[in-house]
């Protein structure tokens, strides 16, 4: 019934969103009435409805309604919302999104508002506002924030295996041995009678804390908190080039090595099995007590925080083969729906949004690190109120370690694709030269 | 007693009168009914016989929503055919298909015989519902929850006894099982209420003289009940087979399709295409291909277990 009905309402509204399709963001001068803006964090909505307090303090004409919804629930009503001509003036956007939205003609580009309101792109940290530049090169989000991934470890856990913090700062792993990563999280993994992952009599089959924790599955063609901090410390890239990239590299032995090490870490007990992570998620567990070590990203430093009576530490992820350590960095933007009837209401509060005044309450806030390198320092600082040091997050950055969220187009059939095949990889169910075939099905659709 | 004097009643019932409304003219009746018609049509034209035939249509077309369809022919249906995701969905939705119906039904019939001979409380009646006016989502979470591998309370038990922990959601063999045994659970009260008021059409007359012949509870069961209950139970395994074919929102909020394509059920698979991937051509074609596979499991149900007759009669 769902396709009928969503059907339906997509014959009534084409002819709605088309009529968006040929604007262009214009000045932001002489806004006024409503703007709709919607977001998917929770944690977050409290900074920006400050921001939305502010903004309609210093223009009087303009009031923002915001909606929260969840990550699920959030890209197919949004979806659903521009086809039926109800989706809001300006949302929150994700990398991994907005090129199939640019493919179908529903976003505005900013670049003239860019020019006529002087945006300045430099305040930005690195690499964040190209992001968001599309294939023919014009501008469709302002950057609002940006993530890296970390290792969140439970210190009763770690000290209770005598691994000291300092040496948590310092892991090294290789798809050979696994290195000094391998070694702590086989200690720190304990079975049901006491046994330790490395002492003789270990039962792999009967675990009680697991050294590493899984995020929820195989984490697809992407791996953000799973395996990407691995990968790319191989010198191993996604595509061909990114972003825009055309071609996937799943079919490269440094990747497949790689992934081959990774997955061994659940057959070895070291790991939950796939099977097992159906269900509560990592983060959960992690407060329950059932892992040492998670691998999982900055969004996320105040839930890990909140567990009662977990001591958690930060570590950065640990080095590759090739010495260095990496993360993936990637950033959220806010995008204006080109079908929105108040454009130059919308243009106004993208560039609030994406100015110090409303980017400095969101580091204050200590929730994301703000995309704007003087707002970063407020959120730093408020982690630090709160007794967390972020450092192994900050560290990616200034070291220059990252690398970024691959951006192409087919991201929801790529996942559609990648999904299954990494499952069925992790789980042990196919080895890991079949990823070579899922590669290709991958690339078939960029023909 | 009661055996004869129904008999006599039954001898001195006089033929059945004419119905009164024959003699007032037809344009008027028509006119009335037409009146009464008019809403359940106008539902019937909007929401599904004009979605209905733009899905047909749909499935000839490729279509990602945004933009005009384009028209391809039979296309997505030669895709189809050579879609191994396709073929697993159809053989994973099967499973299910044969795990929940077969368990809800045998259950529920049990269930509405304990109804109409032990369990006369109304308050035990209703608590059998119950689970039936809980939200299909809300009760898959909640067992999602209690099956839970690592901190579910099932497991905790499992493990109390000494078994190994099962991965009820995440072991392909286990998930589809489980998700069909979810839902038996939610829906084995509404079923066996369905084949209770069934039950209760039977005339008590029939059991007493099976009673006076010395048949023993079982017989009576399989010579009586059965056959008398047929046109009920055909009319419930079409509505639950059709409802079962359809499952969605177990999946959708638990597994998601997985472990890799362990309960990538054919309206899951639907959902993904159109509304993941934008394919809503291919999607229109799988559900047309579910449509035509709906109509022919009733049509067979309708034909062989003779739904539309009574041995009332």
């Amino acid at each position: 019934m769902k396709k009928t009905i969503g059907v339906l309402s997509a014959v009534a509204a084409v002819a709605l969103s088309l009529t968006g399709c040929g604007a262009d963001g214009g000045s932001s001068a002489d806004a006024k009435g409503d703007i709709s803006y919607w977001l998917w964090d929770s944690n977050q909505l409290p900074a920006y409805q400050q921001c939305a307090n502010d903004f309609h303090a210093a223009n009087p004409d303009l009031t923002v309604k915001i909606t929260q919804r969840g990550w699920d629930d959030y890209w197919g009503t949004l979806t659903n919302a521009m086809v039926a001509g109800t989706a809001p003036d300006v949302f929150t956007d994700h990398v991994s999104k907005y090129p199939d939205f640019i493919a179908k003609n529903q976003l505005l580009p900013l670049d003239d508002a860019v020019k006529q309101d002087n945006v300045d792109l430099s305040v930005y940290n690195k690499g964040l506002a190209d992001l968001w530049v599309g294939q023919d090169g014009k501008r469709y989000g302002l950057p609002k924030d940006w993530d890296t991934i970390a290792m969140f470890y439970n210190k009763k856990l770690t000290d209770a295996a005598g691994i000291p913090a300092d040496q948590l700062q310092k892991l090294a792993w290789n798809p050979t041995d696994g290195g000094t990563f391998e070694k702590a999280i086989a200690h720190l993994t304990v079975d049901k009678k006491g046994v330790r992952g490395d002492q003789p009599g270990f039962d792999k089959n009967n675990v009680a804390v697991y050294g590493l924790g899984l995020d929820g599955g195989s984490g697809s063609g992407v791996g953000q908190t799973q395996w990407s901090m691995f990968t790319g410390g191989t010198g191993w890239n996604f595509t061909d080039k990114n972003p825009w990239g055309t071609h996937y590299n799943y079919d490269d032995p440094k990747f497949q090595d790689t992934i081959k090490w990774w997955s061994s870490l659940a057959q070895k007990g070291y790991m939950p099995k796939l099977e097992t992570t159906v269900g509560a998620n990592m983060a959960d567990n992690f407060g329950a007590g059932k892992a040492a070590i998670n691998t999982q990203g900055s969004w996320m430093i105040n839930q890990y925080a909140s567990y009662k009576g977990i001591n958690v530490g930060l570590a950065p992820t640990p080095t590759g083969p090739d010495g260095k350590r990496a993360s993936m960095f990637n950033g959220l933007a806010d995008s204006i729906w080109a079908g929105t009837k108040n454009q130059a209401g919308a243009t106004k509060w993208v560039e609030y949004l994406a100015s110090a005044k409303c980017q400095d309450i969101v580091g204050k806030k200590g929730v994301v690190f703000p995309a704007i390198k003087s707002s970063d320092t407020l959120a730093v600082n408020a982690f630090k109120a709160k007794g967390i040091d972020v450092t192994p997050f900050t560290k990616q950055v200034a070291d220059g370690t990252t690398f970024l969220f691959p951006i192409t187009e087919n991201a929801a059939k790529i996942d559609g694709i990648m999904k299954p095949a990494m499952d069925a990889v992790l789980s042990g169910k196919s080895p890991v030269g079949s990823l070579t075939d899922a590669n290709n099905q991958v690339n078939d659709l960029f023909n | 007693m009661t055996i004869v004097r129904q008999a006599a009643r039954a001898e001195a019932s006089p033929a059945p009168a004419p119905a009164p409304g024959r003699t007032r003219p037809r344009s008027k009746d028509l006119r009335i009914a037409l009146l009464f018609i008019a809403p359940a049509f106008l539902g019937f034209v909007a929401f599904y016989l004009v979605p209905t035939i733009r899905g047909i249509y749909l499935s000839f077309t490729r279509y990602n929503l945004f933009g005009d369809p384009k028209w391809i022919g039979l296309k997505n249906y030669t895709d189809i055919f050579k879609d191994k995701l396709f073929w697993n969905s159809l053989w994973v939705t099967l499973e299910y298909v044969v795990l929940n119906i077969g368990f809800q039904t045998v259950i529920a019939l049990v269930l509405a015989v304990l109804m109409h001979r032990v369990a006369k409380s109304t308050l035990v009646r209703g608590v059998l519902l119950l689970p039936y006016l809980i939200a299909n989502v809300v009760v898959a979470m909640v067992w999602f929850w209690m099956l839970d591998y690592q901190i579910g309370i099932v497991n905790q038990l499992i493990d109390w006894l000494g078994l190994p922990r099962i991965a009820f959601f995440g072991d392909q063999a286990w998930a589809i099982p489980t998700i069909a045994f979810v839902n038996v659970w939610r829906h084995m009260g509404y079923t066996a209420l369905l084949i209770f008021a069934g039950l209760q059409a039977i005339p008590g007359h029939i059991y007493e003289v099976a009673a006076l012949d010395g048949a023993s509870a079982w017989k009576t069961f399989w010579r009586i009940t059965m056959p008398l209950l047929r046109p009920v139970l055909v009319l419930v395994m079409v509505v639950t087979v059709i409802g079962s074919f359809q499952v969605f929102d177990t999946v959708a909020v638990t597994t998601g399709g997985g472990p890799i394509n362990a309960t990538r059920v054919i309206q899951m698979y639907i959902y993904q295409r159109a509304f993941a991937e934008s394919d809503f051509g291919y999607a229109s074609a799988l559900s047309v291909i579910l449509f035509i596979i709906l109509g022919i499991v009733a049509f067979l149900q309708m034909k062989f277990l003779r739904g539309n007759e009574s041995d009332l009669s």
